[in-house]
């Protein structure tokens, strides 16, 4: 059965080692903090200028003074630390967060990222995306492998414009895991019943 | 050396002029100048161009000028929040420049510390790069972004002393401290002025050098996206 988005969570939660800061992106990597391993500590980084973020407060707790880069209310634990946002963005440029773990709608073979715009739709704005996956030491992607009409997200090259160019390392997918490698995608971990075949019908982008 | 105004509108006198380009703090709706927005609006100045990393909602924030159509500029990195604002953008009537937001947080510092342009590697590869300096360094690929140059920084901090050191609470710091340095003039709404000498000198984040007007107000501080854990 493929995995489901608290499935995709736990796998991606797979990737953080003890003592890592790592930067959450916004839908299913958020799930991520839910599964970090027993026994391994990451520091979260909100882009907004917080090292050390913590769960959401408890009702009458919300401080409007205290959000996440998705604008929601969160708190702060005993180790957190704020900063402005120069800062923030000088320690994801400057190579300090380990890895960042984000969500797209297509990944090439060659590890570019395609998840800010959609020409002719309406546009918001990347962001902090372009200066993340340009920044920290490694980028993973979650994402459904397909989309609702089940077509590939992992293509040749994308068609979407680019939040980055060859940033991606790794790709967690419902169907399973593959890294960027040299000529291509290369299976690392299908998810449970689903076979290599499976992975490589479903996939449009070369796997080596 | 007077600092400290009295109102928002008087804080703002003889700065304001139509076709300003002005940098102003906050994240979403959190650390947002709203008292001197509010003043904006009722100053009445147009054709304003925004540094700003949002443009607020609809009713609050940047919003509220966008409704008086008294903004023809915004330079932002995320937009999403707010229908007036895709209306406007959409019928051409307001122009927009995305900024990824480390590159128009690193703008307006660097602005603010007199460095015209700076390399990055962020937008290498993308529309952002098209028509900037690429160069290479070491081996990779950077490309050269423009420091900002405001006429005038709104900004947000908790407290500051009579000086303008300030001191910011919070996430609520954000883009205060950069969008404060790359004004020419700075004025800051604070929710307390406390006497000089009150706030440790060790702890201050914005020094008072970078800020030249102060005014003390009730904030609203409206809340974006309310979510709580169960108990």
């Amino acid at each position: 059965m493929p995995w489901d988005r608290n499935d995709m969570a736990a796998r991606a939660a797979q990737e953080l080692e003890d003592g890592m800061y790592v930067n959450l992106g916004i839908g299913i990597p958020t799930l991520v903090s839910n599964y970090i391993p027993e026994g391994v500590e990451v520091t979260l980084q909100s882009e907004n200028g917080m090292l050390g973020m913590g769960p959401f407060p408890i009702e009458g707790e919300e401080d409007a003074d205290l959000i996440n880069a998705g604008k929601q209310t969160i708190t702060e634990l005993p180790q957190t630390a704020y900063f402005d946002s120069a800062a923030s963005f000088g320690m994801i440029r400057g190579g300090k967060i380990a890895m960042a773990i984000l969500g797209a709608m297509e990944v090439a073979e060659n590890g570019d990222l395609a998840n800010w715009m959609i020409p002719g739709k309406l546009v918001k704005g990347m962001g902090g995306a372009m200066d993340l996956v340009a920044g920290v030491g490694r980028v993973g992607v979650v994402m459904d492998l397909q989309n609702k009409h089940g077509d590939s997200k992992l293509l040749k090259e994308c068609t979407l414009p680019l939040t980055g160019q060859a940033v991606v390392h790794r790709i967690i997918t419902n169907l399973g895991v593959l890294d960027v490698v040299e000529g291509g995608l290369s299976i690392v971990e299908c998810a449970p019943g689903v076979s290599e075949e499976d992975l490589r019908a479903a996939t449009e982008a070369t796997i080596v | 050396m007077k600092k400290v105004y009295g109102s928002a509108a008087e804080a703002l006198d003889g700065l304001l002029f139509d076709g300003m380009f002005i940098a102003a703090g906050g994240f979403g709706l959190c650390g947002i100048p709203e008292l001197l927005l509010d003043a904006i609006k009722d100053a009445g100045t147009k054709d304003l161009t925004f540094a700003s990393n949002n443009a607020g909602v609809d009713d609050f924030g940047i919003g509220i000028l966008l409704q008086t159509k008294q903004v023809k500029k915004m330079i932002s990195s995320y937009v999403g929040e707010n229908s007036e604002f895709m209306r406007q953008y959409l019928s051409g009537e307001l122009e927009l420049e995305f900024n990824p937001q480390g590159t128009l947080a690193e703008r307006m510092r660097a602005g603010g510390c007199g460095i015209p342009g700076f390399y990055t590697k962020t937008g290498v590869g993308t529309v952002i790069a098209e028509g900037k300096e690429h160069k290479d360094f070491d081996g990779e690929t950077y490309i050269m972004e423009r420091g900002i140059f405001a006429d005038l920084s709104i900004v947000k901090a908790w407290k500051a002393d009579e000086t303008g050191n300030a001191v910011f609470r919070k996430t609520a710091r954000n883009f205060n401290p950069p969008a404060a340095m790359c004004g020419k003039t700075c004025v800051m709404e604070v929710e307390e002025i406390v006497p000089v000498g009150s706030l440790d000198p060790d702890s201050i984040h914005l020094p008072g050098i970078y800020v030249h007007r102060i005014i003390q107000g009730e904030h609203e501080k409206r809340i974006e996206q309310r979510t709580v854990r169960a108990a």
